[in-house]
């Protein structure tokens, strides 16, 4: 059962940021194709600014690759106790949740910077860090969940 | 999602966007020194096809152009008819007329409505109402009607008139954007009260304010009634207490300045979809944008070949939504 529980939050943890990736990036892809449309000649920054909300789904791979290597399906040693498992569970549970809706609010971010790009090709760098900064959020997760993740490992 | 989501087509209408006639070209436009120049100037901005140089080709292409993009970014353009409506209403009217009268000209149709002028001619000419959508099909027959009856164009005017601002207003209210809605009773409200002043001053009686004017949400009708059956100012005293306060100077300078006034009302109310990156707002904006400086473009081209002083056209040229 702590195993089933354990496995369910690394799941988590990729199912839900991915999600949130998926959908970030196809929103972002929309707005880039529309911009593409009329100024082909903007591809490689409308690029980037697409890309953004795709780390959460890296993010939440990651942590699913610590979790499973800790659990002893990857490695590591599988959680004894119900309690154990549910530990996991929760450690993975901020990538999860955060990363689904960051991916979504960098997402909505993006696309209105890429209406930005579109109109002043030479505020790029400013159009970049204003989408960055939903970024901040997912990153705190991502530390939250490896540090919680590593500590419930510690505790054996 | 309450909305359908436009991302495509914002991100597109924004690059667009860049294209759209600013204040500081118009201020070109009115320098340049004869009319011949000015046109020249929008050629060189891209307005036109190049094969036909002459303004209503031009303005007409442009007018076209506008509708493409948006017909090539969404697949459902029935949000956007109720800009058209008005257009439909002209054709409704000028149909009958031809009907009367056995005119079988088609240069008196304008192309852009969402119904057919030739649907619309056929329906009024057999009477086969069922022809015409459901909100013009009542209005078609009163029209014919009348004509045939009274012999009096105008009265057929102010009949079709006022059931376009009727479904213009019907269409705003039933949009689910407020951009669309906010056309419909702008457009409906300000047309009211350029009806009551011309009532006014042309000694209308209340029966004509009747047929003539529309309900909208901002206006009392039953008080603007009673205001334009005293006279023009009791009309200005009666705005003064409107949201339309601010038009009350412009109406006392003149009728052309009132409606100056009452299209930068609407290019101020819709300035915010600049930047709105989600919705069908923008693209909404867009097309009343086009039709703004189209109608700038066509006043400033007018009085250049009427050599008009700058300052006079200056004074009829609309503000930019850009």
């Amino acid at each position: 059962m702590g195993l089933a529980f354990a496995l369910l939050g690394a799941a988590s943890a990729a199912l839900f940021a991915g999600i949130g990736s998926a959908i970030g990036t196809g929103r972002a892809g929309q707005a880039a194709a529309g911009v593409l449309t009329e100024d082909p000649s903007l591809f490689s920054k409308v690029l980037i600014l697409q890309l953004l909300p795709g780390t959460q789904g890296i993010y939440g791979l990651l942590i699913a690759f610590i979790a499973l290597s800790n659990i002893g399906v990857m490695g590591g040693t599988a959680p004894t106790s119900l309690g154990q498992g549910l530990a996991y569970f929760f450690a993975c549970l901020p990538m999860a949740g955060v990363g689904l809706l960051s991916a979504m609010q960098q997402s909505n971010a993006a696309v209105a910077c890429i209406g930005l790009v579109a109109k002043k090709p030479d505020q790029f760098g400013k159009a970049m860090i204003l989408p960055a900064m939903v970024e901040t959020y997912a990153i705190l997760a991502l530390l939250i969940s490896i540090l919680a993740i590593n500590g419930v490992a510690a505790l054996g | 999602m309450a909305e359908k989501n436009y991302i495509y087509a914002v991100a597109r209408i924004r690059t667009k966007e860049l294209s759209l006639l600013t204040a500081s070209y118009l201020e070109q436009l009115l320098g340049a020194k004869s009319y011949k120049e000015c046109l020249q100037l929008l050629i060189d901005k891209g307005w036109g096809d190049g094969t036909d140089n002459s303004p209503e080709h031009i303005l007409a292409v442009e007018r076209q152009k506008t509708w493409d993009l948006i017909a090539d970014m969404v697949d459902d353009m029935s949000p956007f008819d109720v800009f058209l409506y008005a257009n439909d209403y002209h054709n409704l009217k000028a149909a009958i007329k031809a009907v009367y009268t056995n005119d079988k000209r088609e240069d008196i149709y304008i192309k852009s409505g969402t119904i057919d002028p030739a649907l619309i001619y056929k329906a009024i000419a057999e009477k086969n109402y069922d022809l015409l959508p459901e909100r013009m099909q009542s209005i078609a027959k009163e029209g014919l009607d009348t004509l045939l009856h009274t012999r009096d164009g105008q009265l057929l005017d102010v009949i079709v008139d006022k059931a376009a601002l009727d479904a213009i207003y019907a269409a705003g209210s039933a949009a689910k954007n407020p951009i669309i809605s906010l056309y419909g009773e702008l457009t409906v409200a300000t047309a009211d009260l350029k009806v009551a002043v011309r009532a006014a001053k042309t000694g209308k009686d209340r029966k004509f304010l009747d047929r003539a004017l529309a309900e909208c949400k901002t206006l009392d009708l039953s008080k603007l009634k009673d205001a334009a059956t005293e006279g023009f100012d009791a009309i200005c005293d009666y705005i003064e207490n409107t949201k339309y306060s601010d038009g009350v100077e412009e109406l006392r300078k003149s009728m052309s300045a009132f409606e100056r006034w009452g299209d930068n009302l609407l290019i101020r109310a819709i300035q915010p979809e600049i930047r709105h990156p989600f919705t069908i707002g923008p693209l909404a904006a867009y097309i009343l944008a086009r039709e703004n400086e189209i109608k700038t473009v066509r006043i400033v081209l007018s009085g250049k070949i009427n050599d008009l002083p700058d300052d006079s056209i200056r004074e009829r040229v609309r503000e930019m939504y850009v």
